[in-house]
Formats: structure tokens, sequence, C-alpha cells
């Protein structure tokens, strides 16, 4: 073969790479496809899924519907049983796109072990063209057998309990199936950069599978109410995650990585070392191997200011969607006053707080719980992010602070001053608690967004870590202590200013 | 020069796995890497293939940067992997397709092309059989076959004779002579000193990431381990003669009936030799060179590479 001369691209010929491209990764998918044919333990059960399985729920879903007609106790039961079925084709649905996990680990991470991925990165196939390859042939027989089964269900559905699907149902139920099977295979990636052997991979999976289980939980719910706005959105969502989830593929399925980091495993000997190297090094002084001498003392003067510094970016993002939480609150005052319903002491004085105590959601009025309470939502906050690339722990802390926007925005509606509302209800605890939150939520933010983006020379796994112990250092050594002069601020003092205030 | 690097270096966090490597390799010739295991042998051919990038310095393949221009390497270069690392539920055939259709080869060609290489490797009657059922010999030389699919002018072959049965190892070796004579140019990894001897042009002895010692197999024997060693054996003892003989050549060792001399100058030295002991009426049986193994050689280069670069 000749040697190339050296190529030129011009913009007019753009078109004609991609296709070339695409060419190329579908060269990959076909023999991927064709492979995942060959072996029986992937073609037997897929079939069963698509051929049998259907068949079962819709039989299934007629004994449901006849039981709940006739056991139902409501008038509306057979409306109920009828709500019950889009779970079904949920359950029909998903079932064979979890292959898709299985097949994208052997593919991704099984190649590796079989040390069949170092020709193929011999040859003139770019990273993004093999990622695209692999991703496709690890959706398309597990999409295509979920389309399969879907449609047969609906139609043993339909020959034996007269079921009608509505068409937007059948068009959510399809597009969560699809962006469900781009999750798992996109984690997989991920994931598979954490291991080097299948095994490893199938292990580290359920933080893929766990997720899914919820989500799948939650679309249950919103089907039986008929929420299809909401579904919608979770659509939406879903596709951000997809996105999220295929660029940080695109960055970590690479050359580079695969080969130069083909030792980066996942053990808790590893973690441990690698743990304890992030907690003694000062933030940014990570090339230092031995552990430096930790004291109480080091860590506040040295490594907590250096960690706030660090954060500067996730601290500024997270104060502008603080002050975008009290504007929405204020501004859904103005659109809704409740001065129409009883106006701010109609809200003062109704059972509204004792009924959300009753729910659960308010902590009770003692410093203890008020601060266990806190507590408690600031992690659930930071383990959300983690799932949700750090968008979790923004949208919840919206919610408080736009409760605030909205009381001030009606006491401001109904002639009180806002200024002083603020001083009695908020302040005296609040300037300890929002900074708090603030700079808890900064630091699970930049947690969540580490797995799209690990920082410079380290991996993902790396990267991970090293924000999480930023997380706790930051977490147990600043948020706690001011969550806890908080909730005594809240439960001794906030009360008096506000009876001084307002004159109660 | 065909392949080129200055100052190559490859660090994977701490490890330093190539250091500084400065090698240049003409056209058409066989250089073969040799070193022990961690060397970075397989982390210098990775880089040189495009498929790493490296730390810093810089490496050409026929004027084309590696990291510039990494396409044009792969599809110019062909690799051998250390390990064979087939699809065993694919035939040899679909598996060759499936590698020219990468590389861009048509149909009608990839048809050819793979007959014509499974015929010279003897394979072409197992054509249809799933790569499980080959023997690991015959998955190597699948392999092999599949980084000549595209009729590279370049080879990388890492450990190309490694788990062959002697039988397949010598159809390889001579392959590769093969490829020597239609003017390939081939950089061979091995741990196998006779393979490294048999084929070489030059050699480069790799430790810790540095290249400690390069020139022909030759070169590196007389630089190593001195003069080239010869043995005389006479049909009648020595003993009368001894002290004659020393006046000519520098007796190194010798025995009852044979003595051991080195000598730079063996086309002069060797037949003044033999004349001046017919004349003296010696009865000569035999005059060999002692076969010295680039084993030994290697092993000194090897044990004492801390030094500065050996060049022969």
């Amino acid at each position: 073969m000749e040697i190339p001369s050296r190529l030129r691209v011009s913009p007019l010929a753009m078109s004609k790479v991609a296709s070339q491209s695409l060419a190329r990764a579908l060269v990959i998918t076909r023999r991927e496809v064709c492979d995942s044919f060959r072996d029986w333990r992937i073609v037997t059960p897929i079939l069963l899924l698509t051929l049998i399985f259907p068949w079962i729920m819709s039989l299934a879903s007629r004994v449901a519907a006849n039981f709940a007609v006739a056991y139902g106790v409501a008038d509306n039961a057979a409306t109920i049983a009828q709500q019950l079925v889009p779970f079904s084709l949920l359950i029909v649905s998903f079932f064979p796109i979890s292959f898709s996990l299985v097949i994208a680990l052997e593919t991704f991470v099984g190649e590796r072990e079989r040390n069949t991925l170092e020709p193929l990165l011999a040859t003139p196939i770019s990273d993004g063209e093999l990622y695209l390859g692999k991703l496709l042939a690890a959706m398309l027989l597990p999409l295509v057998a979920s389309y399969l089964g879907l449609i047969f269900h609906l139609v043993g559905l339909r020959w034996t309990t007269d079921y009608h699907m509505p068409a937007q149902a059948f068009l959510q139920v399809v597009l969560l199936t699809t962006m469900e099977a781009l999750v798992m295979v996109a984690g997989a990636v991920v994931v598979s950069s954490h291991t080097t052997s299948v095994r490893a991979a199938n292990l580290l999976a359920s933080f893929i599978i766990v997720p899914i289980a919820l989500l799948l939980q939650g679309e249950a719910v919103l089907f039986f109410w008929m929420r299809y706005d909401v579904i919608w959105l979770m659509i939406l969502g879903l596709l951000i995650v997809d996105l999220a989830l295929v660029r940080t593929g695109i960055r970590i399925f690479n050359r580079e990585e695969i080969l130069a980091r083909q030792y980066d495993e996942l053990t808790l000997s590893g973690l441990r070392r690698s743990f304890s190297r992030f907690w003694s090094s000062p933030p940014g002084q990570l090339s230092g191997l031995e552990p430096h001498p930790l004291t109480l003392g080091s860590l506040y003067r040295n490594h907590l200011p250096r960690l706030l510094s660090h954060y500067l970016s996730p601290l500024s993002v997270v104060l502008v969607v603080m002050a975008g939480g009290l504007l929405m609150g204020w501004a859904f005052a103005i659109r809704y006053p409740l001065s129409q319903a009883g106006g701010l002491e109609g809200l003062v004085n109704s059972d509204l707080g004792q009924e959300w105590q009753h729910l659960g959601v308010l902590p009770g009025l003692n410093v203890w719980a008020i601060f266990i309470h806190n507590v408690r939502a600031l992690l659930i906050a930071a383990f959300l992010g983690v799932i949700s690339f750090g968008a979790a722990p923004l949208l919840l802390l919206l919610i408080p602070l736009g409760m605030v926007g909205f009381l001030l925005g009606q006491a401001s509606s109904v002639g009180y001053s806002p200024f002083i509302t603020l001083t009695a209800f908020v302040l005296p605890h609040g300037l300890v608690e929002i900074p708090a939150a603030w700079i808890a939520t900064a630091f699970a933010l930049k947690m969540g967004a580490t797995i799209l983006a690990p920082p410079r020379g380290l991996s993902l796994g790396e990267g991970f870590l090293l924000a999480m112990v930023n997380y706790l250092k930051i977490f147990f050594l600043l948020v706690v202590p001011l969550l806890l002069l908080a909730a005594f601020l809240e439960v001794r003092v906030t009360p008096q200013v506000a009876l001084w205030l307002l004159g109660g | 020069m065909i392949i080129e690097t200055q100052n190559l270096t490859k660090e994977f966090g701490s490890l330093r796995a190539v250091d500084s490597l400065n090698l240049r390799i003409r056209e058409g010739e066989i250089l073969v890497l040799l070193g022990p295991n961690g060397a970075g042998k397989t982390t210098t051919v990775r880089l040189l293939a495009s498929i790493l990038k490296p730390t810093s310095g810089r490496a050409t393949i026929a004027g084309y940067d590696v990291v510039e221009e990494a396409m044009i390497i792969r599809q110019m270069v062909g690799f051998l992997t250390e390990f064979p690392g087939l699809y065993l539920r694919m035939s040899l055939g679909d598996y060759l397709d499936f590698f020219g259709e990468l590389y861009g080869i048509s149909r009608e060609k990839r048809r050819r092309r793979s007959e014509e290489l499974m015929e010279r490797f003897g394979v072409l009657d197992v054509r249809g059989k799933r790569l499980a059922e080959f023997s690991k010999g015959m998955r190597q030389k699948v392999a092999l076959m599949r980084a000549l699919i595209h009729e590279p002018q370049i080879l990388f072959l890492d450990e190309p004779t490694s788990a062959m049965d002697p039988h397949s190892a010598k159809m390889v070796r001579d392959h590769i002579c093969g490829l020597r004579s239609s003017w390939h140019t081939i950089l061979l990894c091995t741990h196998n000193l006779a393979e490294a001897e048999s084929l070489a042009d030059r050699i480069a002895i790799i430790s810790q990431g540095r290249i400690i010692a390069l020139g022909t197999p030759w070169g590196l024997k007389r630089q190593l381990l001195g003069a080239p060693l010869f043995e005389l054996r006479l049909a009648s003892p020595l003993d009368r003669l001894l002290s004659t003989v020393g006046e000519w050549v520098e007796i190194e060792e010798h025995g009852p009936t044979w003595f051991r001399y080195r000598t730079l100058l063996s086309e002069e030295v060797n037949p003044l030799l033999l004349h001046r002991l017919a004349e003296v009426g010696a009865e000569v049986v035999a005059l060999s060179e002692v076969p010295r193994s680039l084993e030994e050689v290697y092993l000194r280069i090897v044990e004492d590479g801390d030094g500065d670069t050996l060049s022969a």
C-alpha cells in the first residue's frame, strides 16, 4: 500500500467525512450485533422476553383488571384497573433493554479483558467512531426486542382486555425506553473506565441499575395518575442525563485513557490510599505522595480557606441560583397574593405548619430536631447530586429560598416591611444557616459535576473521590458546626426577635 | 530515515515508561527492540503506532507526526499486538474481512487480499472455521495476517512468535525475512534472542525506558565480548609448538592439542597462521570461530544498564 499523501479537508467535504465516519462506526456496530446473535446466552432470553413474556403480561393484565373490577371497593374500580396497564407496558419494555447494560459491559470491558480492543485501536478509526459504533451495537438488539415486545403486548392487551393505549402514553413509553437504554449503555462506559474485568464491572453496574429501578417506580406512579405532563419533563430530564453521560463517555473512551489507565481499578485498598492522600494533602497540592501530618488546627487554618478559594466557581453559581430562587418566590407571591384568601395572618395562623409536621416534612421546634433535619436534607441533596451530575442540590436549594422569597413578597403585598419580616423570621438563624447551605450545595454541585468533567490529570474515579473528600472536609469541619449554631439560634433567638419586632 | 524519534518520552503518573528515546530506522531495515519485561518496548511501539500520545518529545513515520497525523500513521502501519486478541466467535474469513473494511479496502480487494494471505500462511482450508477452534500458534498467525491485511510498508511486531510451536515460529520468521526482501521496514519486539539475532539488521537494547545499546548483532558482540575468538585443533600434541605459536598470535587458552586466540583481522591472520603451521610440519585438524551468544551480550548490557548508551 502506498503511503497516503497529506489530507486536506475542505468545508464542502465535511458531509462526506461525516458519512465516512458513520460508515466506519457502523462497521463496528454490524460486527458486534452479529457477535451478539452468535451468543445464545444473549439471544435466548431476548427472544423469550420479546415473544413469550408480552403474552404472559397480557394475560396477567387481564387477571389484574378482572380482580380490580370484581373486588374493587370504589365506583371507579374499572378505571383503576385500566390505569395499572401502562405499568405492565413499562415492565415489558424494560426487561429487554436491561440486556443493553449486559451487552455494553461486555463490549466495553469484555473487549479490554480479552485484549481484543488494542487491534481495533491500531486501525484508522477515531475514538468517537469506535464509541458510537459500540454504543449503537449495545442498544440496537435490546431496543428492537423491546419495541417488538411492546407491540406484541399491545396486541395481546387488545385481545384480552380490550384496552386502548392512549397514543401519547405509548409514545412516552417508547421514548422512556429508548432514553433508559441510552442511560444504561452510556453509564456502562463510565463504569468500564474503573475496571479491567467484566465481573467487577457487573458489580459496579448496581450504580446504574439502582437509579433506573427508582426511576421506573416513579414512572409507574406518574402513569397511574396520568401525569403525562410530568412524564414529558421526565423524558426531557433523561435526555439531558443521556447527553451528559455520552459527553463523559466520549471524554473517557479514548485510546490514551483505555491503555494508559488500564490499571485504574477500583479496589478497597486503592480507594483507602487515595482517600488518605486526598484528605491529608492541602487543596491544589496533590503531587506530594507522602501524607502530611494533620491537625485540626492545620485543617482549619490551611485546608478550609484554600478549599473555599478553589471552589469560587461553584460558590458563584449557587449564589446566583439562590438569588434566582428568592426572586422566583417573590414573583410567585405577586402573582398569587394571599391577601385574597385571608392574607399573611391567615397563612401564619393556619394549621399548615402542624399538618406538614404530621407528614414528617418539617422538624419539631427543638435544636436537635432542626439540626438533624438540616444535616439530613443536605446529605440527601449531595447524594442526589451524584446521580444528577450536581443538578439536584441546586434545585432542592431553590425550594427553601423560593419560600423565603414568597413570604417576603406576601409580606410586602399586604403592607408589611419585607426587611422587618426577613429580620424577624429568617435573619437571626439564616445568617448562619444560609451560608452553610450555600457552601454545602456548592461542594455537592462540584461533586456531581466532576462525573461529567473530571479534573485534568486525574481519572474519573480519582476526580470524584477528591471531590467527595473535599465535600466531607467542608461538611464536617464547617457546615455541621454552622448548622448546629443555626438550629440553636432558630429555637432560642429567632422567636424572640420575631416577638420583639412584631410585638406579639 | 523512515522512522525517527527525538527525546520521545511517555509517563504514566510517576512512572516514566519511555525516557528520552532517540531512534532512527532506515527504510527496509529490521530493528529489533530487546529488553526485559517492563522495559518500555510495548509502550514505544504503541507511541509509534499512534495509539498512545507521548508526554514529551516527538516521533515521525515517513515524515508524518505520530500525534498530529495519527490517522495517517494508523493507515500506514501494520501492528501486531502483544496478545493476538481475536474475536473467537468469528470465522477466519469474516475476521480478515472486518479488519480490511476498517482500513477502507474495497470488498473485491479485501477478498483477494485475504485469500492471498491465507494461502501464504497455509490456512486457506480453514477459512470458514471459527477462530475459537484454532490453536495458539494458529491464532498468532491470524493476528499477523490481520496486521498485513492492508499491505503496510511499515510493520510493528510485538512478540510475533510467542506461543508458537517451532514449525509455526519458523514459518513466521521466514515470512518476516520475505518482508525484508520486499523492502518493508520492521520494528520487532522480542524476548527471543536467537530470533533477534537471526532477523535483526540492528538491535536496540532497552532498559527502564532508555536505549542502552544499539548496533548490529556482530557489532554489539565485538564491542561487549571483545574481538572474535578462534580455536585451532592439531593432530599432534602442542607442547613443542606452543612458544612458537605464541609469537604469531596471542594465545588466550590452550589444551593438549588445541589453542584459542583472538583477532580482529581474521582474514589476514588465519591464512598466515595456517601457512606457518604447515611450514613447521604441524597437521591442522580444524580452525573455527568460537560461537558467542547474543544472550551473553544481552545479559552483560542489561546488568550494567545504568551507564551511557552503547553504540556499535
